[in-house]
């Protein structure tokens, strides 16, 4: 069998391993610069696009056109991600089916921007092999529901990858430690990542790896913390500056990365400080660890829900765990490390780095896949409970949630009109009484009935979920054998069609190549720039003298026009000319900026006495 | 094949769990499609059935109540869908204070706008409601035990008896369910992830 790669698809960073056939053990592999993570972040661009640091660096400069935190957006409708979409600065388009996202004069889904992600991934294990990769296993948040699942296969199929599997992200956490690290027993994992929470209770024996229960969020992570942060902020700098920052899309990106760096510093420091250098001021605060812990605090509680839910599932109380495993970069929070060591009445730990931890178990359930590990088996369950939607809008569980996958379940279906010939279902995922309260997931058509009296036609229909959580539905009519067609219309999803249509189209992505993406980067660090000159000229004109002014304008248009054409050491002279001719006036600001700051300083001092 | 074929189980309630989970276990190794990717796709197919029908059958044979409502359910040849046989049914020496429990709940459901029940109201529900989660509890004691050993003793002619016996017991700890989930909630107090609960 050919190598089969584990990849882990994460909100933040993304990364991808093997099983060393040597060792037996699952090894990350790394970039050409040794890094592990590559960033979940892709920047469209003119020359081709950016994935990874690249593109990391292009978050303040575009960011309308660099897409991070995509795997939010996975599967989803527009109704389900609206609330949020004012935290990002790129376009998310309404519509009905999943959403789109505007870049430039063309429109991506979700999978497609994943999909960019995954090639990257899989150029670096090609490179890494000298050999074509074509098979990944790619792990999502167990509480992923079948639409988010199908759009990460998709993704893969559009990144050229036969993706064998789709993966939960705990239990392939429990697969690495089980290689090496864990006893038998019960244990828990907790993942808090960058945009999903997980908790998963697992019972290991004899090498079998059965999940319990499930719970989690998939819209709750170290983002969530980030947003708070911003928040929290925004009210701080509208009171100190009077400034309004929430439509700057440059400022609020500066502003997000700020607390995320800080977030991060806070999980070693008590306290740090944080600087931002804006346009008009610069913002300058404290933050103590204490802070943080309150304006995250109920998050935190969130997740504890999420784990006794589980904990009551499973029909099992704290006392019962012997372990509690803790995953994801969002764990290094002291607060969820104490919070979740209360619950269990145990001190969680993560001897495996928190970030690799899933791509390595990925990587051991390729192995497992590949055949060359035999003694290991993972029995997973399905989070969601599925249903069909019955008379007066009322769910019918067929598969309740924490079934061990794969299961499947009958319903005989008839016709209630003579002569009917197609009969529809409405397939929902979730835990509540009304079909509009659970996840829609798809209508099924099924269709050529032969035409007979009201209620004789017998079409017993089969929904399977298989090892990948993604529903399967076959249908038969009884009295004839015959299997019946059914169209599938998923609610939040791609067609087949528009799937084929995007596997053509993915060369139009491709990666920019060295030489571009240098030309790229000029370019843009010539824009910033161009654009913070021009800004200054207009506030800061009155304060040099007519040469002085003449100079940088001619400057700047030279900078203008040597960022149309593609030298890029021309660009580069030229950026760095006009800073030279704006080192004057920048100083002249700064004073300026200075002297106001102070005087309204004092100004804040005689009020407060 | 039943779920007790599927395992090569007599059809009997005593089921030691140890040994199930163990079977389960070995089971699985067998017919897991983790162990079957290179197989062709028609064999791909059975096996996932196969690996779908064991799961099912270890889901119902591991919980002793749900293997006794599965008995039921295949004795009188209904195999098809899992989930409640029985319609719930009140125990006849319970109908006085179910009355009296029905008639606060109402009220409850009235004054649901006028600031919901006073003090006296809510201390005789949730004590009605302790009750009948003890008899609940009881109810689901006898089915595991006297019950279903009653069940795995008797011959051909005393089967009808024993199966009528755990119609009766379903019944009315299908109906204790019922009415502590709504007191539960006619006094706020809905367990986190409960409502699905009482569908399966």
């Amino acid at each position: 069998m050919s190598r089969i790669v584990g990849i882990d698809l994460g909100t933040t960073n993304s990364l991808v391993a093997y099983v060393d056939d040597k060792t037996g053990l699952p090894r990350v592999i790394l970039d050409r610069d040794g890094q592990a993570l590559l960033p979940s972040i892709v920047s469209f661009a003119r020359e081709g696009v950016l994935v990874g640091a690249a593109a990391r660096r292009q978050l303040v400069r575009r960011p309308e056109a660099t897409i991070y935190s995509v795997k939010r957006l996975m599967g989803r409708g527009y109704e389900d991600v609206k609330d949020e979409l004012r935290y990002f600065p790129f376009r998310v388009l309404p519509s009905d089916g999943i959403v789109k996202i505007q870049v430039g004069a063309r429109d991506v889904t979700p999978p497609e921007v994943s999909a960019i992600v995954l090639k990257s991934l899989k150029d670096r294990a090609e490179a890494h092999f000298g050999e074509p990769i074509e098979k990944a296993v790619i792990t999502v948040p167990a509480y992923f529901n079948d639409s988010q699942r199908q759009a990460t296969k998709d993704a893969g199929r559009i990144a050229g990858l036969d993706v064998v599997r789709i993966l939960n992200e705990p239990t392939a956490a429990s697969l690495a430690y089980g290689l090496q690290k864990i006893r038998e027993g019960v244990i828990a994992v907790y993942d808090l990542g960058g945009g999903t929470f997980d908790i998963s209770i697992l019972r290991v024996k004899d090498g079998v790896f059965e999940v319990l229960a499930t719970n989690g969020d998939t819209h709750l992570g170290g983002d969530d913390f980030d947003r708070e942060i911003v928040l929290w902020l925004l009210e701080d700098i509208q009171k100190k500056h009077g400034a309004e920052l929430e439509r700057d899309p440059e400022a609020m990106q500066e502003l997000r990365l700020a607390a995320e760096a800080a977030k991060i510093r806070l999980s070693a420091d008590e306290r740090t400080a944080l600087t931002i250098p804006f346009d008009a001021f610069t913002y300058h605060r404290e933050i103590a660890r204490a802070e943080l812990e309150q304006l995250i605090e109920r998050l935190v509680a969130n997740t504890l829900r999420s784990c006794r839910m589980a904990l009551a599932d499973a029909g099992l109380s704290p006392a019962d765990i012997n372990e509690v495993v803790l995953v994801g970069g969002s764990t290094r929070v002291p607060l969820v490390r104490r919070r979740v060591g209360e619950l269990f009445g145990r001190m969680p730990h993560s001897q495996l780095n928190p970030d690799e931890v899933v791509a390595l178990g990925a990587a051991v359930q390729a192995h497992i896949l590949a055949g060359g590990i035999t003694d290991m088996l993972l029995l997973d369950v399905t989070p969601l409970s599925l249903g069909i939607e019955t008379l007066g809008g009322i769910v019918s569980v067929l598969i309740p949630r924490n079934t061990t996958i794969p299961t499947s379940a009958r319903e005989m279906f008839t016709t209630s009109v003579d002569g009917q010939r197609v009969v529809d279902m409405h397939v929902v995922q979730g835990e509540r009484e009304l079909a509009k309260d659970c996840r829609s997931l798809a209508r099924f058509e099924l269709s050529g009935i032969d035409p007979m009296p009201a209620g004789m036609p017998k079409i017993e229909v089969v929904f399977l979920i298989d090892a990948n959580g993604i529903l399967q539905v076959t249908a038969t009519e009884l009295r004839t054998g015959k299997a019946s067609a059914i169209e599938v219309k998923p609610t939040y999803g791609l067609s087949e069609a528009d799937v084929e249509r995007m596997v053509e189209e993915s060369f139009t992505f491709a990666e920019a190549d060295v030489e571009a993406r240098l030309l790229i980067e000029v370019r843009n660090e010539a824009d910033t720039v161009i654009t913070h000159v021009a800004r200054a000229l207009g506030q800061g004109a009155k304060l040099v003298g007519v040469e002085e002014r003449t100079a940088i304008e001619t400057a700047l248009e030279a900078l203008r026009r040597a960022r149309e054409g593609s030298d890029r050491d021309l660009i580069r002279e030229a950026t760095t000319a006009l800073n030279r001719a704006t080192e004057h006036l920048a100083e002249v600001m700064m004073d300026a900026a200075l002297k106001g700051a102070l005087a309204s300083r004092r100004a804040d001092e005689i009020m407060d006495r | 094949m039943d779920h007790f074929e599927v395992f090569g189980l007599p059809r009997r309630l005593g089921i030691d769990a140890a040994e199930l989970q163990r079977a389960f276990y070995e089971l699985s190794r067998r017919s897991h499609p983790d162990f079957h990717q290179a197989a062709p796709p028609e064999r791909q197919a059975e096996i996932l059935e196969a690996s779908a029908r064991l799961n099912a059958a270890y889901r119902v044979l591991r919980d002793p109540i749900a293997r006794v409502e599965y008995l039921v359910r295949l004795e009188e040849g209904r195999d098809t869908k899992e989930g409640a046989t029985v319609k719930p049914k009140a125990p006849p020496e319970l109908l006085e204070e179910m009355f009296e429990i029905q008639e606060a709940l109402q009220e409850a459901r009235a004054s649901e706008q006028a600031g919901g029940l006073d003090a006296a109201a809510r201390e005789m529900l949730a004590g009605q409601r302790d009750r009948l989660a003890a008899r609940y509890r009881d109810e689901e004691a006898r089915l595991r035990g006297p019950l279903s050993e009653a069940w795995d003793r008797s011959g051909a002619d005393a089967r009808a008896g024993v199966l009528a016996a755990f119609k009766d017991a379903l019944a009315t700890r299908a109906y204790l369910r019922t009415v502590i989930d709504d007191i539960d909630e006619a006094l706020g107090e809905v367990g986190e992830g409960h409502v699905s609960h009482r569908r399966h």
